[in-house]
């Protein structure tokens, strides 16, 4: 199904880490998301940054890609300061990321072949045959160059990711950031994106950074893995080495047990005196 | 006390930096427009989905608007044996006023809402966050066709709404109920000024409806919450807010273009 790729070493790769973030913080209202947080994404690397619900990793990923502003702290792709850069400087540093969101994100009044030639069309003068031929190359690589003529209201969610998928690495960028790329995939659809990313990753020398919370798949192509909660990292280091690890908040993420130090209750009052109360709400 | 004039003062500060961040939303907009001369297939495409696919309702409401007023003009000048004025009376109201205002309630209704709900959705869905991540800045790309393309549609469809309603009248008036018609395009022709009535009334007061009608349609949309909710209200907003704003500045434009002020 997929063709075989040997792991190749990042071009242009060197020790310095590819994303660097340093003592990040980010409040949204008077809401602390990240205190303090430290991360570093090595190059050629596939990356997990997982955490329970809530804990930020979209607005992470956001930060990472200059969409919002962090409140203290530094975040670098590549050396550039990302919420330094200007504009225009920021444009260009995209072009060098594929962002894969949750939804696909695929524009709705194009079909599938022309999602995927938008950023050649727009970034590129190439001629109209060689935007075919690197469209169908990158759909070939996701398995649909056959759906190119369907619309994105056609597609299977799993179909509209690998779509997606193939618009992200159209520009051939330096990195790939994946928004909780497995979230609602049907088992198949899934194996399907977990083995995409590693083969994409190896195969074109990519920097992948995995926004998830399904334990398994993640950690299944992850080479490092962070887990966040309450706004800092919590752990670091191989998948294999979390799954042995010896705290016991780590332990019941990365095993999904439903109790332990992450409370199955949302903060609330005593229940007794809820019930006593005589309060409407 | 207080509290009420704290809840009072931060309405007011809320709808004050609502109405600065429209501004900025326009500047922007309008920044964008010279996007255009290199890629004007974008605003062809939208002067077809906010012009053409808007004409069924305008041609339609055109007619009867038209005929509507035939109808009551006779019946009120026929007492005074001055039905040869029917082709100025209803021509001067179309043109004056009803064809620009109608037009833009219509299109506020049709178009308006339209542009509001998609670009509502293209924020929910992440579309416009996904071109920005593709280093594609969404204004000139999605936003400045949109609104050059409704500002130019709006004069184009006020003139048909305009013409039609004219034909409507003179069926009703001349066919149905025995007007003369030379005495109908006649009168019509002496009485109705190119400048004063047709430039000021079509072209210039439907233009500026166009402006008002794209950017709060667009801007509602750019603003929406991104859930189903915050695009079924923001399509509303854009509806109520769209309609006052042409019904007031219908009357500012009146009195400068027509009124003794």
């Amino acid at each position: 199904m997929f063709p075989h790729s040997p792991r190749l070493k990042t071009v242009g790769s060197d020790d310095a880490p590819l994303i660097l973030v340093r003592d990040l913080s980010f409040h949204r209202d008077d809401r602390m998301i990240f205190n303090n947080l430290n991360l570093d994404i090595r190059r050629g690397q596939v990356t997990a940054i997982m955490g329970p619900s809530g804990t930020g990793k979209t607005t992470l990923l956001r930060l990472i890609g200059g969409q919002i502003r962090p409140t203290t702290g530094r975040i670098e792709v590549d050396g550039q300061c990302v919420h330094e850069l200007s504009r225009q400087d920021l444009y260009r540093l995209r072009q060098r990321m594929g962002v894969l969101f949750q939804s696909g994100a695929l524009f709705t009044d194009l079909n599938v072949f022309e999602n995927v030639a938008f950023p050649l069309r727009e970034h590129t003068r190439l001629s109209e045959r060689l935007i075919r031929t690197l469209a169908l190359m990158k759909l070939e690589a996701v398995g649909l160059r056959g759906a190119r003529d369907l619309m994105p209201a056609q597609l299977s969610g799993g179909m509209a990711r690998r779509v997606a998928l193939a618009r992200a690495i159209a520009l051939d960028p330096m990195m790939i950031l994946y928004d909780e790329p497995f979230a609602g995939q049907d088992p198949i659809s899934m194996g399907v994106l977990v083995k995409l990313i590693r083969t994409l990753n190896d195969a074109l020398g990519l920097t992948s950074v995995i926004i998830s919370h399904d334990v398994k798949e993640t950690a299944a192509i992850a080479d490092d893995l962070y887990l966040i909660s309450e706004g800092r990292v919590v752990e670091h280091g191989t998948p294999e080495a979390l799954h042995h690890s010896s705290s016991p908040w780590v332990d019941q993420f990365m095993h999904a047990r439903p109790d332990g130090p992450m409370s199955f209750h949302y903060a609330a009052r005593p229940y007794v005196d809820d019930l006593l109360s005589r309060d409407s709400g | 006390m207080i509290a009420a004039l704290k809840g009072l003062g931060g309405f007011l500060l809320n709808k004050l930096a609502r109405l600065g961040r429209a501004n900025l939303f326009l500047f922007s907009v309008l920044g964008a427009l010279t996007f255009l001369f290199k890629r004007p297939g974008l605003l062809i495409r939208q002067l077809y989905t906010v012009g053409v696919l808007s004409l069924p309702i305008i041609l339609v409401s055109g007619l009867f608007v038209g005929m509507v007023l035939g109808l009551q003009g006779y019946a009120n000048l026929v007492d005074f044996g001055a039905t040869s004025s029917l082709g100025t009376v209803v021509a001067l109201s179309l043109i004056r006023e009803l064809g620009p205002v109608l037009t833009a309630l219509l299109y506020a209704g049709r178009a308006g809402s339209a542009l509001t709900a998609e670009i509502g959705l293209m924020k929910a869905t992440e579309q416009l966050a996904s071109m920005q991540m593709m280093a594609v800045d969404p204004f000139p790309r999605v936003l400045a066709p949109r609104f050059l393309a409704g500002c130019l549609a709006a004069p184009l469809l006020t003139g048909i709404f305009t013409a039609v309603g004219i034909l409507g009248g003179y069926f009703v008036a001349v066919v149905q109920l025995g007007v003369d018609g030379g005495a109908f395009w006649a009168q019509m022709q002496a009485k109705v000024l190119f400048f004063e009535d047709i430039v000021n009334g079509v072209i210039i007061k439907s233009f500026v409806f166009g402006w008002l009608a794209n950017w709060i349609a667009l801007f509602e949309g750019y603003e929406a919450s991104p859930t189903s909710e915050g695009v079924s209200l923001a399509t509303t907003r854009t509806v109520v807010v769209t309609s006052l704003a042409v019904l007031s500045w219908d009357f500012l434009l009146t009195a400068l273009m027509f009124g003794a002020w």
